[in-house]
């Protein structure tokens, strides 16, 4: 009976959960913009830890919505090659024996130890206060030491002179860039480009928020779920998570 | 040559060598053309301009770094803003002639710029962006 009750409880909790996703994330974008949005002239907040849960369920093969929403907002160019900068990419899986099939995006994990400040020498890699984890490309001497130490290859190198400076982000030769978690969005209170994407196309497999904020729907969800956290055996303390992926 | 000369002579050899040189280089200088910027918007600056034209390069400094590393947003000295004002209205950009704003100046005082290989040196739709949003804020 108890059990029964607990599963019913959890099946409204989560129904509860989508149901409020989709109002926030459908109609209500201003909403969450305005009453997200730090107040200008303020440094991000430590009281903050921004996230995401990607629901490996609901992210399609053969979709990369979210790459492409990456590369148009960041000018990255759509070049393939061995040089060219990939900030998400998306990885399709099949677990041996059972033959289940997964997709899912790959990127800058955001950890709470990242390795890659560890490792700098110029301090160039850092971790914001609201845990984004970021490039200063001022300090940066593209020594590369981050993307030998990122244990999720989440980092590229800029091989080239960058040409196409439309993008959101600056970029430079002779620097490493990963995803910057689109910190110039969230500053201004909006959802990363991928995010918006990704509910854009349809596919909701991308929840953006804050992790300290037990009221947050990515709180709410994390509490009814149990999350992987992508190579936990280091304790890295990931800022994106995956649900779907454990193994059945 | 000068061994022998008399103090009078010699001191009248410093003069005209002090007032050759002074000839010399106010010439140079007038043959030095006035810097003709073009401003491109142009309007209020956010300082003094003086001011900013002696100090501009601290101040971008300090506000990146508070920017990229802090997060601070909306600051009063910012590049994007700079280029907002000042891009030429023929390319649309602070760079490309020697008349120009960032590339006139910088050539004229010969000191390398380097903040363009990594920024636009155009007003963008992001600048822009994030300058609407900055002001509704501000409402």
């Amino acid at each position: 009976m108890s059990d029964k009750c607990a599963q019913s409880r959890r099946n409204f909790l989560s129904r509860g959960a989508a149901l409020t996703a989709a109002v926030a994330i459908a109609p209500g974008i201003l909403l969450y913009d305005f009453a997200r949005a730090r107040p200008v002239g303020e440094p991000a907040s430590g009281k903050v830890r921004w996230g995401m849960l990607i629901d490996t369920t609901q992210c399609e093969s053969g979709c990369d919505e979210c790459v492409q929403a990456c590369n148009r907002e960041n000018a990255l160019g759509s070049d393939t090659g061995a040089t060219a900068p990939q900030w998400i990419r998306k990885v399709d899986l099949e677990q041996e024996g059972s033959g289940k099939k997964l997709s899912l995006p790959m990127m800058c994990q955001h950890c709470a130890e990242p390795p890659c400040v560890e490792v700098c020498p110029t301090g160039a890699s850092f971790k914001r206060a609201d845990g984004i984890v970021l490039v200063d490309k001022h300090r940066c001497i593209g020594c590369r030491y981050c993307m030998m130490a990122c244990p999720f290859e989440a980092r590229s190198f800029v091989h080239e002179p960058v040409l196409d400076h439309s993008g959101a982000t600056p970029r430079g030769k002779g620097t490493v860039e990963s995803c910057t978690l689109c910190v110039h969005r969230v500053d201004e209170g909006r959802l990363p480009a991928c995010v918006e994407a990704c509910s854009k196309s349809g596919h909701q497999a991308i929840l953006f928020g804050d992790l300290s904020d037990p009221a947050s729907e990515i709180s709410k969800r994390i509490l009814s779920v149990t999350p992987t956290h992508l190579r936990a055996d280091l304790n890295l303390g990931t800022g994106v998570s995956y649900l779907g992926l454990e193994s059945s | 040559m000068f061994v022998g000369m008399p103090m009078k002579v010699w001191r009248f050899w410093w003069y005209l060598m002090g007032t050759s040189c002074l000839v010399w280089t106010m010439s140079l200088q007038a043959a030095v053309p006035p810097l003709d910027l073009d401003i491109g918007l142009g309007g209020h600056c956010v300082d003094d301009p003086q001011y900013m034209r002696l100090n501009h390069m601290k101040l971008l400094l300090k506000q990146r770094d508070e920017t990229v590393r802090q997060g601070i947003r909306g600051g009063k000295y910012s590049l994007a803003k700079c280029v907002d004002c000042h891009a030429s209205k023929v390319n649309h950009s602070v760079l490309g002639t020697d008349r120009n704003f960032c590339q006139g100046c910088h050539v004229y005082a010969s000191v390398k710029i380097d903040c363009f290989e990594c920024h636009s040196s155009s007003p963008t739709v992001h600048t822009l962006r994030r300058q609407a949003a900055v002001e509704s804020h501000k409402e």
